[in-house]
């Protein structure tokens, strides 16, 4: 089997994954001294969270071990943090059993309080389930994850992630979807809050006619630093993913990442990809990292593209808003929630929607949108 | 009593090779109750005269005035100048992904009167607007002019026009683009606007049809930067027989 370029090999185990040193291509864009802890890994303690609130009807929870683990059928780490995060903690499993049909979401709260913790977490999700699953971290943690979400036959599965961190939280893992015949997975990331928060995430298919999108927000204010890492694997045919991700940096030394790789296998034909990313700087002293990769083996597909588009507001937009007697700042707050709500009312799960939309709002109300002098128009000179 | 007085105007854009001058004294004289249409060829500055007064960055105006019941609008910013009462129906209305119809027009009257505008009867009359603008209900909740035809686009800009009800508008080319249909619904949409007598229009048009329709009390002829004639209806049927060309003519004298 050929392995793409663009990734290192996975591994179950730890020595496989030598403690970086930032040269890698994976690692080159990521500061590494915050991440120091999660690469020494900690010997297996109890110190585990929890997370786990009242589980729905019909759905059960088990530790497994490694061995079980491998079996089970998810994602090996792509990475040193993923591959300590299996070695430092039992792996847990959450099973949702064939058929099952969730009305609500399940909601999964991690708070952690200050202190180094890992988690490697599968969601196991039977044949035809429907569901929507929310997996929201908070509190002051560095934390590292493996977290695999695999998903059986014709299931129609919604995945949320937000992280909502505390300033000074660290959080870095893998998420992971492995996707079976004729799925449906819907993956939603928010990333907001933390100092640095760095994920890979990555799909791959067991069977042909998986459907996989992919959306993202996050908002990097002052120092934070934002990173996200995509990697479909189109290893199956008549498989599809789109991938929309879009972000918004404010302030001095912020700073995001996005990495969207695309592997289409040489068996994986007539598939459909397509994988965007937009960034909007609303002010000087922010950064975003933007690359697109793809890389096609066989030509008998259906269609492959991206784009990816990092920017400041659109003047024509502004004085469009403008013009209708909107003030230059509310103008500015309206466009910022326009780019990001343009992918929230995707998600088709309106509570998840609107906590995200209020997630956003709240981020919006910390941001100093006012114009700068320089962006303040002249008035006429005088004569 | 309501007044729109441009005099004198003088407007450069920035190019490649340095400033260049678009409009070279611009007077133009608008009150309550007239509709007045401006006609003139491509790249006059018709459009550079619509987007000068609403106060587009990228057009400088390096003298003359525009006043509105006596304020100066050129030393206004863009939402000043619309709070003042001054509206600008755009040739080619600007996609805002995201952000609704109706949160926009929310956010539009909220900015220029002050006050949230009253939940009850509020839906009720944009839904209103958007049907007299043959706009199903359903375009309240889609994003401001994404998506839409050159058409609907026109319409919303219409039905901005009837929501925001301000004093003074400028049409640009609102009527290119529609089908047989919609321009009667557009004019029609001008002229309930037209109604109260307190409003005024100037109409920047390539077509006397929209002029069967909205019933021109002025018409100027625009060339090369400037008014260049000025009459009656009658002016534009004699354009549309004759065209331009003595007009060019005679700028160029
Ligand atoms: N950045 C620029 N550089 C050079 N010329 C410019 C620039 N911006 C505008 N112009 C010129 O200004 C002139 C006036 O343009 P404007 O759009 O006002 O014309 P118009 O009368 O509205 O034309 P139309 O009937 O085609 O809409 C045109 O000749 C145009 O090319
Ligand atoms: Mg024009």
């Amino acid at each position: 089997m050929t392995e793409s370029h663009l990734h290192p090999e996975a591994s179950w185990e730890l020595k496989d994954h030598p403690i970086p040193t930032g040269k890698e291509e994976i690692w080159r864009f990521t500061p590494l001294a915050p991440l120091a802890p999660l690469f020494a890994g900690v010997p297996r303690s109890e110190k585990r969270l929890h997370w786990v609130g009242p589980l729905p009807d019909g759905v059960t929870h088990d530790c497994y071990s490694l061995a079980e683990c491998v079996a089970a059928g998810g994602q090996a780490p792509f990475d040193r943090i993923a591959a300590v995060a299996v070695a430092s903690d039992k792996a847990a499993y959450i099973d949702f059993p064939a058929g099952l049909v969730l009305d609500e979401p399940y909601v999964m709260d991690v708070e952690a309080p200050a202190g180094v913790y890992y988690q490697n977490l599968n969601l196991v999700i039977g044949a035809r389930a429907k569901l929507t699953v929310v997996l929201r971290h908070r509190g002051q943690a560095t934390y590292g994850e493996l977290l695999n979400v695999i998903v059986g036959e014709g299931a129609e599965v919604n995945f949320v992630s937000v992280q909502d961190w505390d300033a000074g939280s660290v959080h870095a893992g893998q998420h992971s979807f492995t996707i079976g015949k004729d799925a449906q997975v819907k993956s939603v990331t928010a990333t907001l809050g933390g100092s640095l928060v760095r994920l890979m995430e990555t799909a791959s298919f067991t069977a042909p006619g998986g459907q996989l999108e992919q959306f993202g927000i996050y908002f990097a204010d002052a120092g934070q630093f934002l990173e996200h890492r995509l990697f479909v694997d189109h290893n199956q045919p008549n498989t599809v993913s789109n991938v929309d991700y879009r972000g918004a940096l404010q302030g001095e030394g912020a700073r995001s990442v996005w990495v969207g790789d695309v592997l289409i296998r040489k068996q994986a034909e007539n598939i459909n990809t397509y994988e965007s990313n937009k960034n909007l700087l609303l002010t000087d002293g922010c950064r975003a990292d933007s690359v697109p990769n793809l890389e096609i083996e066989t030509g008998e597909i259906q269609g492959a593209g991206h784009s990816s588009t990092t920017g400041r507001f659109d003047d024509e937009q502004l004085f469009y808003l403008r013009s209708r007697g909107i003030p230059e700042t509310e103008a500015r707050r309206l466009v910022v929630h326009g780019f990001f709500a343009d992918i929230i009312r995707r998600i088709g799960v309106p509570e998840v929607e609107q906590r995200l939309l209020a997630e956003v709002e709240r981020e919006l109300e910390q941001v100093d949108l006012s114009p700068t002098p320089a962006s303040l128009e002249q008035g006429i000179e005088e004569k | 009593m309501s007044e729109l007085i441009i005099s004198g105007l003088h407007v450069e854009v920035e190019t490649e090779d340095g400033p260049k001058e678009i409009l070279k004294g611009v007077d133009l004289e608008l009150r309550n109750g007239e509709v007045h249409a401006i006609m003139g060829p491509n790249g006059s500055g018709k459009s550079t005269l619509a987007y000068s007064i609403a106060g587009h960055p990228k057009y400088h105006i390096t003298s003359g005035s525009v006043r509105l019941d006596g304020q100066e609008l050129t030393g206004l910013s863009v939402d000043e100048r619309a709070k003042a009462g001054l509206f600008l129906a755009m040739q080619y209305p600007i996609e805002v992904p995201g952000v609704s119809v109706a949160n926009f027009l929310r956010t539009a009257k909220t900015a220029l009167s002050g006050e949230a505008p009253k939940v009850r009867t509020w839906v009720k009359d944009v839904n209103a607007a958007l049907e007299r603008l043959g706009l199903d209900p359903s375009f309240s909740s889609r994003s401001l002019n994404e998506g839409f035809s050159g058409g609907e686009k026109k319409r919303n800009e219409i039905v901005q026009l009837e929501v925001l009800n301000p004093k003074f508008a400028i049409l640009d080319e609102t009527d290119s683009g529609l089908d047989i249909d919609a321009l009667r619904i557009v004019s029609e949409g001008v002229n309930r606007y037209m109604e109260s007598g307190d409003h005024g229009v100037l109409l920047i048009t390539h077509y006397t049809r929209i002029l069967n329709y909205v019933h021109p009390d002025f018409v100027h002829v625009f060339v090369d930067g400037r008014v260049v004639t000025e009459g009656g209806a009658e002016l534009a049927d004699h354009l549309e027989e004759e065209g331009y060309d003595r007009f060019i003519q005679l700028a160029k004298a």
